[in-house]
């Protein structure tokens, strides 16, 4: 049996009904990455000894019965952004280089208590900021699909290391379409949660009242199994997450079927005028198209307050970041620059070298709209602008159950492309932060190619707390339409 | 200590002609068991960082939790400071980089504090009692009978709940500074005043009745010295009369109610002196030293630091409904004034103990009980005005700290009434009864401290006493009444104290 070529839920089923094990799927998964990862570079670690011993250990307790959930066993990798106690987190930032944390993230947690195996931790934009893994104190992630590409950002290394069979599935965090984005130029699934379902506790901050963890995977279905192991808090422990709200519904995967009869998709205009790659256009409207032929009802409109998008993102982001990257002070941990003669030169020395150069200028920007005399100016402004936005959504969705658009207005750019242009870069989150902004669950599914081979995927956006009539419609569209795999996976 | 108090006859003339408007920021610490926003102790002492966690050491992706009853607090102090509670709060990040502040940014209440527009009114006796005072002053009352006093009222500009910070320790020796995180994330409230008092009187008594309001809650002990209460004063001085105020500084490192008047005086003084000699008064931060009892500048108004405040994204909104309210204010207890009042007409005890005694909840507590079970309302009283205080000071113990219970100070008091002891054993047990609060009937018993009530035994020693003290019988039955005062001691002396004199005196009569 070809092991790789199993999505998490089929690898699941073969480790419970003793086909395969644990252990020998984690073996292939570290085989996969000593044959491939010296080309891509999706890990910033791989922990080689720990993933076996885990998995002996999963392997052991599935064979008890104490593990009998859909994930047990299945290897994962999870972004370096979220804390693993033991392992270090450096959140692709030589401030964080040598940091260990004592604790891991609570969304980590979940999966582990639900028997998934950690294999490393994925490569990424430094501190989450950038659109294409290249901002990585560890070098770029390059695309699988397309190695003279990047993999997109900030979780290029874990779209990448799901699109180029390094893992079963992965973990990423969505501030601004750092899953969405990614998955769809690495031709993997990939899903942001609404605000509040996922704990943040553990999940290394930028833009905290933006972000979600949440899973990158093969199928829809994986993506809705994870999602479901990793939400919400452990029952009866302390709240660890004040954001984190008590849901009911989080039993994802019983929404799969593939039905899309009745199902009301609107498609933004908006997101279809100027900039958006014609390729890219065609890749998405053609998916409108398979919803409309299998009975959705499909119709256009003007949702209002895009332009607002981008720039209220940046601005809240920003400040946010500018506050939470604080503590990177060389105090406590980190990194510290040595030989400093007072208590503010050390602090400036290691911020000057502990990080890089986005990092930097979203700090400044940050600090700048906070500061005295702007505040009113930028940051009330942009959350009045966040406020609009929310509420063209909400009324979007009293007439549609999924807003369907572009994830990004082009496939993936070329290796050194993007960084020249931050105001670009920054222009190309158009479609995803909106969803940020407002909260909302939004999906990528891969949905052709830009001609030139290159990935593209399709977004989906529901109401807040809609992940089931999400993931309902990406199921059915997969179904429908057939997979879109990796060109690479497919000519191995 | 306080050579900072001096001045020319010049200058206090100067002083006359103006008046100072002051304004206090009291920090408080609540005395919640678990910190703000994590489950780490908020005990005292420790291994430094032993009562840390990454949330309160400001780890990468911990975050935030608020702990229930420092909502329950501040609350509830803002009902007893006649606020208005904000139904709809939120936090706020206050931004600086400074190693005691593990996050780079402090958790608090800018835009919607918890509480707002409230007054406590203070009371200021007529006349200032005269003489010295001492650096307990804290602890002590003035030794005033007569309470001719005025009110006023001193309004609170908002209250609101912020987090405390770490302790920085400088190693001389090793030549660095190390960090302590223990208090880091200890629950406080600010309270915020308007510039409503002019003296160091009015401050005091604000700051007296403010700690007696968050004692009588439970909600932290107010110390001074422990830092458990911190205050900064804003003052500025005018000329007496005027309707605009002057450019104020503010004070701060005040560890004590006595170094609180003497930094005002001093600033009030420095204030008057720069304006009489046709100067301006900068706008800055002054720090107090106590010890040479002067201050320094610390940071001027253009050095003061941009907090680059902005709402807290990882705590959600506080929202205060009508039952939250109600169940607060029902729970609230029955405040030192208030139960002054009710004291005044239920008991026939002086209106100075009940001054005294309503001041602690715990010393009104255990007076009412005892009275309940059958103590006399007086002699519970002269308990606790007596011995419970004098034993308090004597161990540096707060009256909120009081261990006995008042059904063994009832006992106790049953005992001395019922003359099983005498009163000189009766202090002897009450020390002990106030340390470990037990059973006096039992102790009495075990210990044989009963009064020789048996009148056998003191006929006997009685007998002996006059047997081998001759000369002072005879001085007695010659009518030197001093010589009976003599007898009654040697009995006493005899019976190891173990006697009421009452008895012996009449005992001895008998026998003479």
């Amino acid at each position: 049996m070809d092991l790789l070529s199993l999505s998490a839920v089929e690898l699941g089923k073969a480790i419970r009904e003793g086909s395969t094990t644990a252990v020998e799927a984690t073996e292939a998964v570290l085989a996969r990455i000593e044959a491939v990862e010296d080309r891509f570079h999706c890990y910033v670690t791989v922990d080689r000894a720990g993933a076996l011993d885990k998995a002996r250990i999963v392997q052991r307790k599935i064979e008890e019965g104490q593990l009998n959930g859909p994930l047990a066993g299945v290897p994962m990798a999870v972004k370096d952004n979220l804390c693993t106690a033991g392992m270090r987190t450096t959140c692709g930032s030589r401030m964080l280089d040598a940091f260990v944390p004592g604790y891991t993230a609570e969304a980590v947690e979940n999966l582990e208590r639900a028997g998934a195996v950690l294999i490393g931790k994925t490569n990424m934009d430094e501190f989450a900021m950038g659109s294409t893994t290249e901002t990585s104190f560890y070098g770029p992630t390059l695309n699988p699909c397309s190695p003279g590409h990047v993999p997109g950002g900030s979780s290029g290394g874990s779209a990448a290391a799901v699109a180029a069979g390094e893992c079963f599935f992965a973990l990423g965090s969505d501030t601004g379409g750092s899953i969405r984005q990614p998955a769809s130029h690495c031709g993997v699934v990939g899903l942001k949660p609404t605000f509040g379902t996922v704990s943040r506790y553990g999940l290394v901050a930028y833009g905290s009242s933006l972000e979600q963890a949440g899973p990158l995977g093969r199928t829809v279905e994986d993506c809705a199994a994870v999602l479901e192991a990793m939400s919400g808090g452990e029952t009866g422990q302390r709240r660890k997450d004040s954001t984190l709200v008590s849901r009911e519904d989080m039993d994802f995967t019983s929404a799969l079927r593939p039905e899309v009869k009745n199902l009301r998709i609107g498609i933004p205009r908006d997101y279809f005028g100027e900039g958006l790659d014609r390729r890219v256009k065609e890749a998405v409207l053609g998916a409108a198209e398979v919803f409309r032929k299998n009975g959705a009802l499909v119709e256009e409109f003007d949702l209002g307050f895009t332009e607002y998008a981008v720039p209220a993102y940046y601005v809240i982001a920003s400040a946010e970041a500018s506050s939470n990257l604080g503590r990177f002070d060389g105090v406590k941990y980190g990194f510290r620059a040595e030989q400093a003669r007072d208590l503010q030169q050390m602090y400036r020395q290691t911020r000057s070298r502990g990080f890089g150069t986005e990092v930097k200028r979203r700090i400044l920007l940050g600090s700048f709209v906070l500061s005295a005399g702007y505040y009113d100016a930028c940051y009330l402004k942009a959350l009045r602008a966040r406020a609009m936005i929310k509420t063209a959504f909400d009324r979007a969705f009293e007439r549609y159950d999924c807003i369907l658009g572009p994830v990004a207005p082009t496939a993936a750019p070329r290796v050194g492309e993007g960084l020249s242009d931050p105001v670009r870069m920054y222009l190309g989150d158009i479609y995803t932060v909106s969803a940020n902004l407002a909260g909302l669950p939004g999906i990528c599914v891969p949905c052709g190619t830009d001609g030139c081979g290159l990935p593209v995927g399709l977004q989906l956006v529901a109401a807040c707390f809609q992940e089931k009539k999400l993931l309902r419609s990406a199921y059915a569209y997969e179904c429908l339409k057939g997979a879109g795999k990796c060109p690479e996976e497919k000519n191995p | 200590m306080c050579e900072g108090n001096e001045g020319s006859k010049a200058a206090e003339k100067a002083v006359e002609g103006y008046e100072a408007v002051i304004g206090l920021e009291v920090h408080v610490e609540l005395a919640t068991r678990t910190k703000i926003f994590c489950g780490c102790s908020t005990a005292f002492g420790g291994r430094p960082n032993a009562h840390t966690c990454p949330v309160c050491t400001g780890m990468p992706g911990a975050l935030p939790v608020l702990n229930r009853k420092v909502l329950e607090y501040a609350v509830a102090v803002g009902l007893a400071a006649n606020c208005t509670i904000t139904r709809f709060s939120r936090f706020d990040r206050k931004n600086y980089f400074y190693p005691d502040n593990p996050q780079s940014y402090q958790i608090s209440q800018l835009y919607l504090p918890i509480c707002r527009d409230g007054y406590i009114e203070i009371e200021l006796e007529r006349e200032l009692p005269s003489g010295g005072e001492s650096d307990s002053a804290e602890e002590t009352f003035p030794a005033e009978k007569s309470w001719n006093s005025a009110q006023k009222r001193i309004r609170i500009h908002e209250i609101h709940m912020e987090e405390d910070a770490g302790k920085l320790t400088h190693d001389e020796q090793g030549g660095c500074t190390l960090v302590d995180y223990n208090r880091a994330g200890v629950p406080l409230i600010e309270i915020v005043t308007q510039p409503d008092m002019g003296s160091a009187r009015e401050v005091v008594a604000f700051l007296e009745k403010l700690r007696l309001i968050i004692r009588y809650l439970g909600a932290g002990d107010c110390r001074l010295q422990e830092g458990s209460m911190r205050v900064d004063v804003n003052l500025s001085v005018r000329p007496r009369g005027a309707r605009e105020m002057g450019t104020r500084t503010e004070m701060k490192n005040l560890g004590s109610f006595h170094g609180i008047e003497m930094a005002i005086e001093s600033e009030r003084n420095r204030q008057t002196a720069i304006l009489e000699s046709g100067g301006a008064v900068i706008q800055e931060t002054r720090r107090w030293d106590e010890e040479k009892g002067i201050s320094h500048p610390m940071r001027s108004k253009e050095e003061a630091r941009d907090y680059r405040y902005f709402p807290e994204p990882d705590l959600v909104p506080v929202v205060i409904g009508e039952d939250y309210l109600e169940r607060i204010r029902a729970a609230q207890p029955e405040m030192a004034w208030e139960k002054r009042q009710r004291f005044l007409e239920e008991y026939p005890i002086p209106e100075y103990d009940i001054r005294i005694i309503t001041a602690s909840r715990r010393m009104s507590d255990i007076f009412e009980a005892a009275v309940v079970l059958g103590s006399p309302p007086k002699k519970v009283s002269n308990w606790l005005m007596g011995e419970t205080l004098r034993l308090l000071k004597e161990k540096g113990q707060d009256s909120e700290e009081i261990r006995f219970s008042p059904e063994n100070l009832a006992k106790l008091i049953a005992l001395v009434e019922n003359r099983v002891i005498s009163t000189t054993v009766a202090k002897e047990v009450f020390a002990v009864l106030f340390e470990e609060d037990m059973d006096p009937v039992e102790y009495v018993e075990k210990n044989e401290l009963k009064t020789a009530g048996n009148q056998v035994i003191l006929r006997r020693v009685a007998e002996e006493v006059i047997a081998s003290n001759h000369k002072s019988a005879e001085d007695y039955r010659g009518g030197k009444d001093r010589a009976l005062g003599y007898l009654v001691g040697q009995v006493m002396k005899a019976l190891k104290g173990k006697a009421d004199p009452v008895q012996v005196k009449e005992q001895l009569k008998e026998l003479l």
